[in-house]
């Protein structure tokens, strides 16, 4: 198994590793990173990525998508270890300043000291204070 | 801590919360303590990898953001009260003059009343920033910031996977890559630091960089209104 990170989950996914590429499946691809492949190209929300022309070669193959390639040609950032057992998909800058620019807040989920998870948009109608600290 | 919940506690409305994020890559068990001391009656959350710091472009602690009950951005992040005047602190001893504390006590007082009038009065609160003011002062991230958070994210993630020093070498390349965030300095030496003894990241290294930013400020002062706007300590020195 190989260790994914993407937005700030850890997914352990069967991926195929060629050269320095991560192949992961279109399933994978779909419902862990939530981009749908359609005969248009890559789609998120109302967005299309249409596939590069060296489609067969070097992007998709037996159901199968390089995620390397594709993280790159969407400006956003892709690192692996040593041992290429863990990934990290990164997020694009554009993407977090688009977002930070609707003044939407971004949302993210967190574990509070007991372990249970919360997320900013369950307390939607009331004004949050959201302040950050650390102990060092 | 006990500042925010003696805030809370004065607002005391039920439309009004703080969260308190701690950017705590070593854990719940590292914040535990600190919250346990605090007795928060408001919500208390563990980011081990600084989500929040990146989704917000946050470089520092303690940072805040005013979110409406819209989920909508009317103050985006900033120094949440904190003032450079613990600058000029003994580096030994760590003891501050009465003229540095006196300053620190006022940006605080003069950033929590800003806090407790939105609280209460919301959009109508004087520090509350319309849409235009409030896209005005969001400070954006850069290709090199994300591909840092990137490489930090990554970092953490492999150190405690106890390859610590496969981690530290991502964690160096964030710092390269993001200069400004002290979030991902001072983690990093928190981390190099396990089992050793447990302290602030504010040794010479720290106080070293600190120094280098001269009149750069290491907390920028948020706009509100009387919130001290003197150094409070010598750039030169």
């Amino acid at each position: 198994m190989i260790t994914v990170i993407h937005e700030h989950q850890t997914l352990a996914v069967n991926a195929q590793i060629k050269d320095d590429d991560l192949w992961l499946t279109r399933e994978d691809v779909e419902q862990k990173l939530g981009w749908t492949m359609k005969p248009e190209g890559l789609c998120q929300d109302e967005q299309c990525i249409p596939y590069p022309s060296d489609t067969e070669i070097g992007f998709l193959q037996n159901e199968h998508l390089n995620v390397s390639k594709f993280w790159n040609l969407i400006g956003k950032p892709i690192l692996h270890d040593e041992t290429r057992e863990t990934w990290l998909l990164g997020a694009g800058h554009k993407e977090r300043s688009e977002k930070l620019t609707s003044l939407e807040a971004p949302d993210f989920r967190l574990p509070d000291l007991d372990g249970e998870f919360h997320s900013l948009s369950d307390y939607r109608g009331k004004r949050i204070f959201l302040t950050t600290w650390s102990s060092w | 801590m006990p500042v925010w919940q003696a805030m809370y506690d004065e607002v005391g409305n039920d439309d009004f919360l703080i969260i308190a994020v701690a950017q705590e890559s070593r854990g719940a068990e590292t914040a535990r303590e600190f919250i346990d001391e605090a007795d928060p009656s408001y919500l208390c959350l563990i980011d081990q990898t600084h989500q929040v710091a990146e989704l917000y472009n946050m470089v520092n602690v303690p940072n805040a953001v005013w979110i409406d009950e819209f989920g909508k951005i009317v103050r985006p992040s900033e120094t949440a009260g904190s003032h450079d005047a613990f600058r000029s602190m003994n580096r030994q001893d760590f003891s501050q003059t009465d003229e540095a504390l006196d300053l620190a006590s006022r940006a605080q007082t003069a950033y929590l009343d800003a806090v407790k009038d939105w609280a209460i009065n919301g959009a109508a609160a004087e520090n509350a920033y319309d849409i235009d003011a409030a896209k005005r002062h969001i400070q954006l991230p850069s290709k090199s910031i994300a591909l840092a958070h990137a490489n930090f994210h990554l970092g953490v993630h492999l150190r405690l996977n106890g390859k610590d020093s496969e981690g530290d070498k991502f964690l160096a390349t964030a710092i390269n890559l993001h200069p400004d965030s002290w979030n991902m300095f001072r983690q990093a030496m928190n981390l190099r630091d396990i089992g050793e003894v447990m302290g602030l990241a504010a040794d010479q290294d720290f106080f070293d960089r600190v120094d280098a930013l001269g009149e750069k400020r290491y907390y920028p002062a948020p706009n509100i209104k009387g919130f001290p706007n003197e150094a409070g300590y010598d750039p030169k020195t």
